[in-house]
């Protein structure tokens, strides 16, 4: 039992990872209708920045819960600034194009921002010190819970909260609203359609950084290729709850950690992105609108 | 209409300045930073910093000026109304003459290059050609048929790994390992095309995704059917009619060969986006909700488009095995399948001389250029994203065949 609540809480960690991410994946599609491939990117992309921002705050011997902070901040700023460069440069000439030619656009940004990270940096795996303090209150239930998984499940319930905030009353989330249900009659209310893909970016970016600070913290090492897998599966779970449903991409990154928790646990640890990527390629074949999402019938 | 010289005003100055502070702000954490985490220290490189801040400002001022011209040309050509919009390559290429002398020129070479060059040389020909067979495959899928198809290295993985296996288990030649593998493959491309029938293009961008990764998982870890990482070494090199070649003579046969493959590859490529099927290939790629009205089965057209490129990929598999005699599953990455991306997408799309002079520079220049090597994979994801913005109709541009019925005289719209 005990062995099944453990499965049970990684599972949880790992979706709340996946869904922070996944969270970028789906506001990007609403909105411009195109899988950013490069979003795992960014996410690696934070993680490293909160190294080297960690490293060098280190030296100042300041308080973990500041090192924490400063650390998080840096990364948000950095992928956000990141993401928004992205869609500037590599989406943003492509509005009118055909559907291919952002997603190859896309596919050669992530390759770009890998190799360029591994090149500047290096491509051996780096050990992430421990943000997160240890709590004394959770010391008896050390083999159940960490404080690393508790913090990864409010932090992500606290922006899961803000964020549906966020869409639903702020000015900006509105326009969002809008924007994602018709882009053209958005721009004729008086919306600037590309202000608001910038900040679908720019959010969606320091969610990613979120996800990979806490993550990286939790599992002690970054390496230059951790986007990738991260992003695939994040993709999945924005698949499976519903792609362009923000509550569809959160249940979604729940039930792909639950799943893969669970598969590895109790069938095989190395089989365990065959489980994701099977899951993914299900679900697409017997439901392509997800759990949560419409089937949108296409228009000629 | 008198040529106005382009300048810059202080604004695009200024706009200059502010992508280079921009750029050196993003490259801050990852070119002026390098942590060592271990030791706990960091090295500062604030050079790396003011070269990105340079570059990023003189790319800047680059675009404003290549903006002016457009417009200036732009303009230009709405005056003269320019009916000829043929690159200097395409105009060469209709002269018969300088064409024949062309291919002539190429032949002798291609025949030669093996008996000039040393072995050395000559395998990495031969790894460039068999990436050029790869590009030709994946052109069927992503170029004529418009599927954009992120596995295609499973497929290859799927003929080098069939060659390797039969040849361990069977004792199976190259020779008949040739048609099987490829059978194989098309049998995979049959396999996966069939429930991704459905999807939008996006969506089978990221299933065919999954479905190569599975493969190279599954090759990685059921180690009972396939060894595992450490692969299967030892796959003998094709047979010259039961001859014992040394290894250097070996390599030029295996260059021969490619080079026969390659050749015909080119010629069925060419004559089947001619055929019936090749053209219901591109009425899919420009509009399936018109094609399928057209009467075309989307079915058959998909499907055949998978098994035909696979089948492509299969073969060039069964040549790589053969080649490198060792096969294990870190040849068949998703970067594996993003170089043919690259290929396919650099070359134009459809394009088969495109793809051809693509391959071969791709794979070519990284060798050639060793100390430039390490950017290999860099260069590929910016030539991606700027041939999409800048030029989406690749290096050589398919010429669309057009019908003109004899003795008419079709009116411009």
């Amino acid at each position: 039992m005990d062995y099944f609540i453990e499965l049970f809480f990684s599972g949880l960690t790992r979706g709340s990872i996946y869904a922070l991410i996944a969270l970028g994946y789906t506001m990007v599609y609403g909105i411009i209708g195109l899988i950013n491939f490069a979003h795992g990117e960014i996410y690696m992309i934070g993680a490293f920045t909160a190294l080297a921002a960690a490293t060098i705050l280190s030296f100042f011997s300041l308080p973990l819960p500041a090192l924490l902070f400063l650390s998080l901040a840096a990364a948000v700023i950095w992928a956000s600034a990141y993401g928004y460069t992205i869609e500037k440069l590599a989406y943003r000439p492509l509005r009118h194009a055909p559907r291919l030619s952002p997603l190859i656009s896309a596919i050669g940004m992530s390759i770009f921002l890998q190799n360029y990270v591994l090149l500047a940096q290096t491509p051996d795996f780096l050990p992430f010190p421990a943000l997160i303090p240890e709590f004394a209150f959770l010391a008896p239930y050390a083999g159940v819970i960490g404080s690393s998984d508790l913090v990864i499940l409010l932090t992500t319930a606290v922006i899961m909260a803000l964020l549906s905030l966020f869409i639903k009353f702020t000015r900006t989330g509105k326009a969002m609203r809008a924007t994602a249900q018709d882009r053209t009659m958005a721009m004729l209310v008086g919306i600037s359609v590309n202000r608001v893909i910038s900040a679908t970016f720019v959010v969606g970016s320091a969610l990613a950084a979120v996800g990979g600070l806490l993550i990286a913290s939790h599992i002690g090492q970054i390496n230059c290729f951790i986007g990738f897998i991260a992003g695939i599966k994040a993709f999945t779970a924005a698949v499976l709850g519903g792609i362009g449903s923000i509550p569809g991409a959160v249940l979604g990154g729940f039930i792909l950690g639950l799943t893969e928790s669970f598969a590895t646990g109790y069938v095989s640890s190395d089989y365990e992105d065959v489980f994701a990527f099977s899951l993914l390629v299900l679900i697409l074949i017997f439901r392509p609108a997800g759990l949560l999402g419409k089937a949108a019938p296409e228009k000629v | 209409m008198a040529r106005r010289t382009m300048r810059l005003n202080g604004r695009d100055i200024g706009s200059a300045l502010l992508t280079a502070l921009w750029f050196a702000f993003l490259a801050l954490p990852f070119l002026a930073v390098k942590i060592n985490p271990v030791e706990q220290t960091v090295t500062w490189r604030w050079h790396a910093i003011i070269y990105v801040a340079l570059a990023a400002f003189l790319l800047s001022l680059g675009g404003s000026l290549y903006r002016q011209y457009r417009k200036a040309h732009l303009a230009r050509k709405s005056q003269n109304d320019l009916s000829s919009e043929q690159s200097l390559f395409g105009r060469l290429w209709a002269t018969r003459k300088i064409r024949l002398s062309l291919l002539a020129a190429l032949t002798a070479a291609a025949i030669t290059f093996p008996l000039l060059f040393s072995t050395y040389q000559t395998n990495i020909m031969i790894t460039a050609l068999i990436y050029v067979m790869l590009g030709l495959g994946l052109n069927i899928v992503v170029g004529v048929a418009g599927l954009l198809d992120l596995g295609y290295v499973a497929f290859y993985a799927v003929g080098a790994y069939s060659y390797a296996l039969l040849n361990l288990h069977f004792g199976i030649g190259f020779w008949s390992a040739l048609p099987i593998s490829a059978l194989l493959a098309a049998f995979f491309g049959v396999i996966l095309g069939f429930p991704v029938l459905r999807l939008r293009g996006d969506y089978l961008a990221i299933v065919t995704l999954g479905f190569g990764e599975i493969i190279r998982l599954i090759l990685e870890n059921w180690n009972a059917f396939s060894k595992g990482p450490s692969g299967i070494a030892n796959i003998p090199r094709p047979g010259f009619f039961g001859l014992d070649l040394t290894l250097e003579g070996a390599i030029i046969y295996l260059y021969y060969l490619m080079l026969g493959l390659v050749l015909f590859t080119v010629f069925v490529v060419n004559r089947l986006q001619n055929s019936r099927i090749g053209r219901a290939w591109f009425a899919l790629r420009e509009d399936e909700i018109a094609c399928q009205a057209m009467g075309i089965d989307k079915t058959r057209t998909k499907l055949t488009a998978f098994a035909l490129g696979a089948t492509w990929a299969g073969m060039a598999g069964v040549i790589f095995a053969a080649k490198t005699t060792f096969v294990n599953p870190a040849s068949f990455t998703f970067l594996e399948s993003a170089i043919i991306l690259c290929i396919v997408v650099l070359g134009g799309m459809g394009s088969i001389i495109g793809v051809v002079l693509a391959a071969l520079l791709l794979i070519l220049l990284p060798e050639y250029l060793r100390p430039l090597a390490d950017y290999r994979m860099l260069a590929f994801g910016a030539v991606l994203v700027a041939m999409m913005v800048f030029r989406p109709q690749g290096l050589v541009s398919r010429v669309r065949r057009t019908y003109v019925p004899a003795g008419k005289n079709i009116p411009d719209e």
